[in-house]
């Protein structure tokens, strides 16, 4: 089922190869070497991109993620998700302050288009790709944000799609799922459970599993740091703090600033852009990789954190996520759950944006980045990668929040409410 | 003997069979073991210091070798050995 396609288009893509072995392989539905297991990366032509994209080239462009097409993996224009990303990038005075910082700013992918996460890049990329390769069905293994964004990218194509999550999920992101007509399998298990038994699916049903045979074309999709960079008026921030699961994101993010300036589109910083990884106490392999000077990932067998959307306990981009992080000078943090809650309160009561539970996650890192001086008090922009909404994750919020006061319809009664106080 | 699962991309060397036996007393001696009977497999699953690939994961009974003693873990006769690419999956009862 993973006979190469071929590609009649002019492409920028040469091809897949092997980040472990570096073997090469044409363009198709395959996510791992044949040699040695390792994962398989898009190879670009970056000689013919440099030559092609301009920064006046890009800003002609509609705001979305297609305007930097060059740099993203399918050869035609893309089938969904036309008007997905150019998320917000919020100025974040007010959150400064709290912070004892002098420049920080929100990426705000709570509010990306359709799905409410960065998933929708991602996805928007792999559905693309998935009808490119002719695959007739889509599919993912998801602790939930993957699943809202893939249900609704394959609705919106046409296709049937079939979404695999964890039994326990949180019941919005079983909604936000089933609401697009996907047919939504629950399984009693972990992520890590979900995500193998995904694999022996892709293989024997032959679908396009958006974050199995067709990772190595998602993953290019979280390159958010393009946005990012344009958006601080083609500068690269001084830190970024980025929510891990998989820790693919980390490492495109780190990918993308380095592409950035290899093709000249912004001029190498003073010092690199140092990339923070966040994850729950609950679940921080990655964490736990660079806390203890590690290269393999020892995986959590039992996540236990609210921050269900990072509960993946077998990273598996962890060795490369942590080179990532450790690479550009950055560091980790691992807030518990009790930050985590405090930080959404906080970004929501500063900032009026209301992150999901791994937005938390950031947030409560960055504040431990900055206790420890890893983020210093007077470094340049610092982003908060927020990658989810709130409005998905409530349940741990219930409790910790003051309820609504109850009152009488008449004046009087709010009149006594008021100067009781 | 142990059984020993093995994963659809490395059947190549195993003639086909999606599941083979071998004895060892430990899971390191059992990839040696391997190796005698299919020639070539050794170095799908190690990397020349001998360690289990980066993107390689062994079960014992269901259980990670990383949770274990890694190639030191211990091997039973009736014991059920997977061989599952981490990223690729595979066939694992």
């Amino acid at each position: 089922m993973t006979a190469a396609v071929s590609n009649t288009n002019t492409s920028l893509v040469k091809g897949l190869k092997c980040r472990e072995c570096g073997n090469t392989y044409d363009k198709a539905p395959i996510h791992v070497c044949e040699f040695c297991f390792g994962p398989l990366e898009v190879d670009y032509d970056y000689a013919s991109i440099g030559k092609l994209l301009t920064r006046a080239k890009i800003e002609s462009r509609p705001h979305t993620m297609w305007r930097y097409a060059e740099l993203l993996p399918i050869d035609g224009p893309p089938s969904v998700g036309q008007a997905t990303g150019m998320t917000p990038l919020v100025r974040a005075d007010r959150l400064a302050k709290r912070l004892g910082l002098k420049e920080v700013w929100v990426k705000n992918d709570a509010v990306s288009f359709p799905s409410l996460s960065f998933k929708d890049r991602v996805v928007s990329v792999a559905v693309s790709k998935a009808i490119e390769f002719g695959l007739g069905t889509i599919a993912c293994a998801s602790t939930g944000n993957l699943a809202n964004a893939t249900a609704a990218q394959a609705a919106a194509a046409g296709l049937p799609a079939v979404i695999l999550i964890p039994h326990d999920l949180e019941n919005a992101k079983v909604v936000g799922t089933s609401i697009y007509g996907a047919k939504v399998v629950g399984v009693k298990g972990t992520y890590d459970d979900v995500n193998r038994l995904c694999s022996e699916i892709a293989g024997k049903y032959g679908w396009g599993f958006v974050n199995v045979n067709l990772r190595p074309f998602y993953a290019e999709g979280s390159k958010s740091a393009y946005e990012v960079a344009e958006q601080l008026g083609w500068k690269l921030p001084a830190h970024i703090v980025v929510p891990m699961a998989g820790g693919s994101l980390v490492t495109k993010i780190g990918k993308a600033f380095g592409e950035l300036e290899k093709l000249g589109l912004v001029s190498a910083p003073a010092r690199k852009t140092r990339i923070h990884g966040a994850q729950a106490a609950g679940c921080a392999p990655i964490i736990d990789m660079v806390l203890e000077n590690r290269d393999q990932v020892k995986p959590v067998k039992t996540p236990t954190s609210i921050a269900k959307s990072l509960a993946i306990g077998n990273p598996a981009d962890g060795f490369y996520a942590r080179q990532t992080i450790v690479g550009s000078g950055g560091w980790a943090a691992k807030p518990t759950d009790d930050e985590i809650v405090a930080a959404m309160r906080l970004l929501a009561e500063t900032e009026g944006i209301f992150a999901e539970t791994a937005g938390g996650v950031t947030l409560g890192a960055a504040l431990r980045l900055i206790e420890t001086g890893h983020i210093g008090k007077d470094d340049g922009p610092v982003v908060i990668s927020v990658t989810g909404n709130g409005m998905k994750t409530q349940d741990p919020l219930v409790g910790t929040l003051p309820e609504p006061q109850m009152i009488g319809p008449r004046l009087s009664d709010f009149d006594d409410m008021w100067n009781r106080k | 003997m142990a059984t020993i699962r093995i994963p659809t991309p490395l059947r190549k060397l195993t003639q086909g069979k999606e599941e083979v036996t071998a004895s060892g007393a430990t899971i390191g001696a059992l990839i040696a073991s391997l190796e005698t009977q299919y020639p070539g497999i050794k170095e799908r699953i190690c990397d020349d210091a001998g360690q289990v690939r980066r993107f390689v994961n062994i079960f014992a009974n269901d259980e990670d070798i990383r949770f274990l003693k890694n190639l030191e873990t211990p091997v039973k006769d009736s014991d059920e050995i997977s061989i599952v690419p981490a990223i690729a999956g595979g066939d694992r009862q």
